[in-house]
């Protein structure tokens, strides 16, 4: 018999048959919407630490100090060799790559001002590092040229700072102080959020790195140099020119390694999605437990109508179909309701990822492969849980069979 | 009529069924031949193996000993396969269950042995199912289910299935025993016709009155031939329904 036959057969005892059929399909219906709403809450996790890695600036490049570690073990010898303002002073100067570069002091500072304490990290960076980080103020100003060579007392900060210690009124104008220094508040800046890793980005301080230097940190550490460059394709060139000035600024030999750590936003964004990654793959494997018991139902399900069944399989014996025809159409009825499950399911996994989006504002993304793939998975478990039932039909004696009431 | 050309040849035929520790010996050294044209009655009391000669004849089942020849071929020790694709190309079977499949059109019952046909692979199935309906007299009931007919119209779609591929050969367990006396008739009237065009019949029954619309009666008893003789007085079914009673068998 040939194959149009074979599924036009199929799919009459199909449709003859609804509610089997809608129970058989009921596990695989779950399962395939169970893997495509968990996978689409981890796309959309993965989606949203991308949008926040962006958020950091484009096309940044960050320096620190110490040689890349690897599982843990400092690859070179000189930790002790520290980021200074020479380094940065060199890149400023030698660079024709980087379109703005900045160091970035850290000085983690008890603050008293308007309505109490607060304790934040006040940063001492340059003028570009606005720039850099794509972060414009909200209201006020940032600090200019003159302020960074005289070493003014001046901060820009953060929307969370703002809103602590000065609700309800405006900041700018305002005093602080800083360690007993009082600072001019000259500029709110725009609120950026959580870094991938939560960390509240709007809970800091800008001032002058010179000034911080002086009156904050007191040493001639800075913590991390960022760079930009003009575009994503410059990262590379400008990495290695930033790599070579810094060796020479450190006075290394030809067979030290570096002591210095340059890195781009894409290492940042793979360190961050690893994490989403493993949630991902988590999830998936949690809604393939589903999906596998979608196909034991189908097992189930079949082989119940196979008893069922008997009677109809002796009649088509009796009219000449072989045991392969027999075996075809079970086969076949198998993974048709599984496909048909499988694109039901989809379908309520779209519906489902909607209902989550709502419901907990988290982000979810369907990706076109992940449906290919459920849809293909779930012909492989009707193939597969279907199989064993379908034997047992073939198998049948036809006399036997047409006995059995 | 030449032995070579016999539809059927049988002989020596055993079958043992095996249940448990007890063997059961249904058919005991049968012997039968069979010429093209004929229709036979097999007769003989419950128990005394008619079905299951009719299921070895009609390569449902095999014989545990013996030999059968079907239009001179050899059958027995055939395998499941090849007794499929006989039952499916040579044989009809009409059962006294009527064996329909359940929620499935008269049509789309007919067309079944067309659709595991190895032979029919460019034909029109449902216009053979729709002309094989029409020859049994039911052309108005083709969307029709098994439970909207009636006993005697489930019955005419059997036997429109068992002609849809064309069979030389008709072979009928008890196909009246379900049905009432005038059905009966019209079914006998339905066979007599049929064989007139050259189908060779074979049908089971244990009343003598159905017997006497055949040509030849084979009485077994225990599992052996004890009677084989032809049909005096053969009755026609057409005439006893009367002229008055329509049967609208297209020939
Ligand atoms: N599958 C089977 N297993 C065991 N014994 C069987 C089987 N089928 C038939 N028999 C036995 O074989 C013998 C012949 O049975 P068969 O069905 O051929 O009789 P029959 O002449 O058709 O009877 P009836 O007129 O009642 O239909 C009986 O004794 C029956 O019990
Ligand atoms: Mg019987």
């Amino acid at each position: 018999m040939n194959g149009t036959r074979l599924v036009k057969i199929a799919t009459q005892s199909i449709v003859k048959n609804k509610m089997r059929t809608l129970l058989t399909m009921l596990g695989i219906i779950i399962g395939v919407g169970a893997v495509i709403v968990m996978v689409a809450i981890g796309q959309g996790a993965k989606a949203q630490i991308q949008a926040r890695i962006d958020n950091l600036g484009t096309n940044l490049v960050v320096i620190t100090q110490g040689a890349s570690q690897t599982g843990g073990v400092s690859q070179g010898a000189g930790t002790s060799n520290r980021l200074t303002l020479a380094d940065f002073d060199a890149l400023k100067r030698e660079s024709t790559i980087f379109t703005g570069v900045s160091p970035v002091i850290v000085a983690p500072t008890q603050i008293v001002g308007g309505a109490g304490n607060w304790r934040t990290s006040v940063n001492g960076v340059s003028l570009d590092y606005q720039s850099i980080r794509a972060w414009p103020v909200a209201s006020g100003r940032y600090f200019d040229d003159t302020d960074v060579r005289a070493m003014r007392k001046v901060a820009v900060i953060g929307k969370t700072i703002a809103d602590n210690l000065f609700a309800g009124q405006d900041a700018v104008g305002q005093q602080i102080r800083l360690r007993d220094v009082p600072f001019d508040i000259i500029g709110v800046l725009t609120p950026k959020g959580q870094t991938a890793e939560g960390r509240d980005q709007d809970d800091v301080i800008l001032s002058p790195y010179t000034t911080v230097q002086t009156r904050l940190s007191g040493r001639q550490f800075i913590t991390q140099i960022l760079g930009a460059t003009a575009s994503k394709g410059d990262i590379p060139a400008a990495e290695q020119e930033a790599r070579g000035i810094l060796r020479e600024s450190h006075k290394l030999a030809s067979y030290e390694a570096d002591d210095f750590t340059v890195r781009d936003q894409t290492e940042l964004a793979q360190a961050a999605q690893g994490t989403t990654q493993v949630m991902t793959i988590l999830l998936a494997a949690i809604a393939s437990v589903s999906l596998l018991v979608g196909g034991i139902g189908i097992m189930n399900i079949m082989l119940v109508s196979v008893t069922e069944r008997t009677r109809e399989i002796g009649i088509r014996m009796a009219v000449g179909a072989r045991g392969s025809d027999v075996l075809t159409q079970f086969l076949v009825e198998a993974i048709v309701m599984s496909v048909v499950g499988g694109v039901i399911g989809v379908g309520v996994g779209f519906a489902g990822s909607l209902i989550v989006q709502r419901v907990t504002g988290w982000g979810t993304a369907i990706a076109p492969q992940m449906v290919l793939l459920a849809i293909g998975f779930s012909a492989a478990v009707g193939i597969f849980f279907g199989f064993y039932p379908a034997r047992k039909a073939a198998a049948l004696d036809p006399i036997e069979a047409l006995r059995y009431e | 009529m030449a032995a070579a050309n016999a539809v059927i040849r049988v002989e020596g035929l055993e079958r043992v069924y095996a249940t448990g520790k007890t063997e059961v010996r249904a058919l005991q050294g049968v012997d039968l031949v069979v010429q093209p044209g004929e229709m036979v009655a097999i007769m003989g009391a419950s128990g005394s193996g008619k079905s299951t000669l009719m299921n070895i004849l009609g390569c449902l089942d095999r014989p545990t000993a013996g030999s059968y020849q079907l239009d001179g071929v050899r059958v027995d020790g055939l395998n499941r396969n090849e007794l499929a694709d006989i039952r499916n190309a040579k044989l009809g079977f009409v059962f006294q269950g009527f064996n329909l499949l359940a929620r499935t059109s008269a049509l789309e019952n007919v067309e079944l042995p067309l659709m595991y046909s190895r032979r029919h692979k460019g034909v029109d199935t449902r216009a053979a199912a729709q002309a094989s309906l029409e020859r049994v007299g039911l052309a108005e009931r083709l969307d029709h289910e098994p439970s909207e007919l009636s006993g005697g119209q489930q019955q005419r779609v059997a036997i429109a299935r068992a002609l849809v591929t064309r069979p030389s050969l008709l072979l009928a367990d008890e196909p009246t025993g379900n049905l009432d006396s005038h059905t009966s008739i019209e079914v006998l009237a339905l066979f007599q016709e049929l064989n007139d065009t050259g189908i060779t019949m074979l049908v089971v029954t244990h009343e003598p009155d159905i017997a006497l619309y055949t040509k030849r009666v084979v009485e077994l008893r225990d599992g052996r031939v004890i009677r084989d003789e032809a049909v005096r007085d053969r009755r026609v079914a057409a005439e006893d329904l009367g002229a008055a009673t329509p049967l609208a068998l297209a020939s």
